[in-house]
């Protein structure tokens, strides 16, 4: 396996107030943090964010970033768990102004700049999308035009999250690629795949290209499992396939 | 620095006063699943399990799967810790003691490291896998460990977060010198003792 880059030295916890929210769905929303001094990132790397409350009490999870690195503001997009402690605090009762602390970036495994190339395809199921669109944010960002597919799997069409803007990019038709896959309930007059990301739709998503470059793929233990297997059958080899689970109990995002 | 977060309380008050959840650790009854890449599948029969030592060529001891499984086992009950923040209490275990490898290989030196089917590496020093703390385990509650928690074989290092405890383990390389592995080079800490919460290089 190749290691990116040399260590991270001890980050401490910031400081971090909520500038801006997004509700992306009813369940998730968008997060913009100020936090002065927040060194940068990596696209597809997470931060931890910690909650404290009046009796000294603290929480801390780790939330995949979405956005690019752009001084220090930094976006994360939070889906809530039923009855988790802190996703529900996050996605409807944090408001602008208020009060948090993060530390990062953490996690160098999981990443891609423009300099590791491409092409670049990434597999999201559900949630999962989050650290990968730090990935295509970044590649517009830097006004890379390294070919990356984003294949998204859906439960039903008020799952989705980041909807207009990946419309909006992949209607540049610039060399961004993105597929929707809805495996339960699909928009009116849909015409695209309607089942759950097997390695037929998987060949189709590499395109010509074949098992070049990167695979990246997030989502629930189950749909990682699903989705790296036929990768590797479908000739990727093992140490260009990425993966980021998203425990049930885990809160990532 | 704290920030108090307004309106927010926490919920798992039992979670504040058990000493035995390390800082910053919530209790769960799920098993959550990470890791780095694919699941690798190695066929039983091609497994082994090798010990080696710097500057030997050849392994000091190899195990094929049958043999693996003719070594002293024992049942182990412990609670887990993972980075991420979940602890997992009573887990149910049966492998083979450390000691037990260790003592068959017959070479002592003060740092090892595991590696893995799929290329994952995790390094630890020779005092934290010896004396009854370390176990290259088989069986979780009671069944054959699934392959997306590390079967056939992960190790079992409990006293540390749980990256240290490699899944799709195959093998032990004992050294001289303290060489970190996957995580540990990406900075995580390269002890990683919960209790400490021993996240993150420099904590």
């Amino acid at each position: 396996m190749t290691v990116i880059e040399a260590p991270q030295q001890r980050s401490a916890w910031l400081s971090a107030q909520p500038v801006a929210l997004i509700r992306e769905n009813a369940r998730t929303r968008s997060i913009t943090l100020q936090v002065p001094g927040w060194p940068g990132h990596r696209p597809g790397q997470h931060l931890d964010l910690r909650l404290t409350a009046e009796d000294g009490y603290q929480a801390a999870r780790s939330y995949s970033i979405a956005s690019v690195a752009r001084g220090d503001l930094i976006t994360i997009t939070v889906e809530r768990v039923e009855n988790g402690e802190v996703s529900p605090y996050l996605v409807d009762e944090l408001q602008v102004g208020d009060r948090l602390d993060v530390r990062g970036p953490i996690g160098g495994h999981f990443v891609w700049t423009a300099e590791q190339g491409g092409p670049v395809l990434l597999v999201a199921g559900g949630s999962g999308v989050v650290p990968l669109m730090s990935m295509v944010r970044h590649r517009f960002e830097i006004g890379s035009d390294i070919p990356i597919t984003l294949l998204y799997s859906l439960r039903a069409p008020q799952d989705l999250i980041y909807g207009a803007e990946l419309a909006q990019r992949h209607a540049a038709a610039d060399g961004l690629q993105v597929l929707l896959t809805y495996t339960r309930e699909v928009p009116a007059q849909w015409r695209g795949y309607r089942r759950r990301i097997d390695r037929a739709m998987l060949a189709e998503a590499m395109g010509p290209a074949g098992p070049e470059g990167h695979a990246f793929v997030c989502g629930s233990a189950p749909f990682v499992e699903a989705v790296a297997e036929p990768l590797i059958q479908l000739g990727y080899p093992v140490e260009r396939v990425k993966t980021e689970r998203f425990g049930p109990s885990g809160e990532r995002t | 620095m704290t920030n108090v977060s307004r309106g927010f309380r926490g919920r798992q008050q039992a979670t504040r006063e058990d000493t035995r959840v390390p800082p910053g650790q919530y209790v769960t009854t799920e098993f959550p699943v990470l890791s780095a890449g694919p699941t690798p599948r190695t066929p039983l029969s091609q497994w082994d399990f090798t010990v080696e030592a710097e500057g030997e060529r050849e392994p000091l001891v190899r195990w094929s799967w049958d043999e693996f499984r003719a070594l002293p086992s024992e049942a182990i009950t412990r609670d887990i810790h993972c980075v991420t923040r979940w602890s997992k209490l009573d887990t149910r275990w049966r492998g083979v003691s450390l000691d037990t490898l260790l003592d068959a290989a017959g070479v002592e030196l003060p740092f090892l490291v595991a590696h893995c089917d799929g290329g994952y590496t995790t390094n630890l020093p020779w005092e934290d896998v010896t004396g009854g703390r370390a176990w290259i385990v088989y069986d979780y509650e009671g069944q054959p460990l699934a392959p997306e928690h590390g079967g056939p074989a992960r190790l079992l290092v409990p006293h540390l977060y749980f990256w240290k405890s490699a899944k799709w383990v195959r093998g032990l390389r004992l050294a001289s010198q303290d060489d970190p592995g996957f995580w540990e080079v990406l900075g995580y800490h390269n002890h990683g003792d919960p209790f400490k919460e021993q996240r993150y290089d420099g904590d």
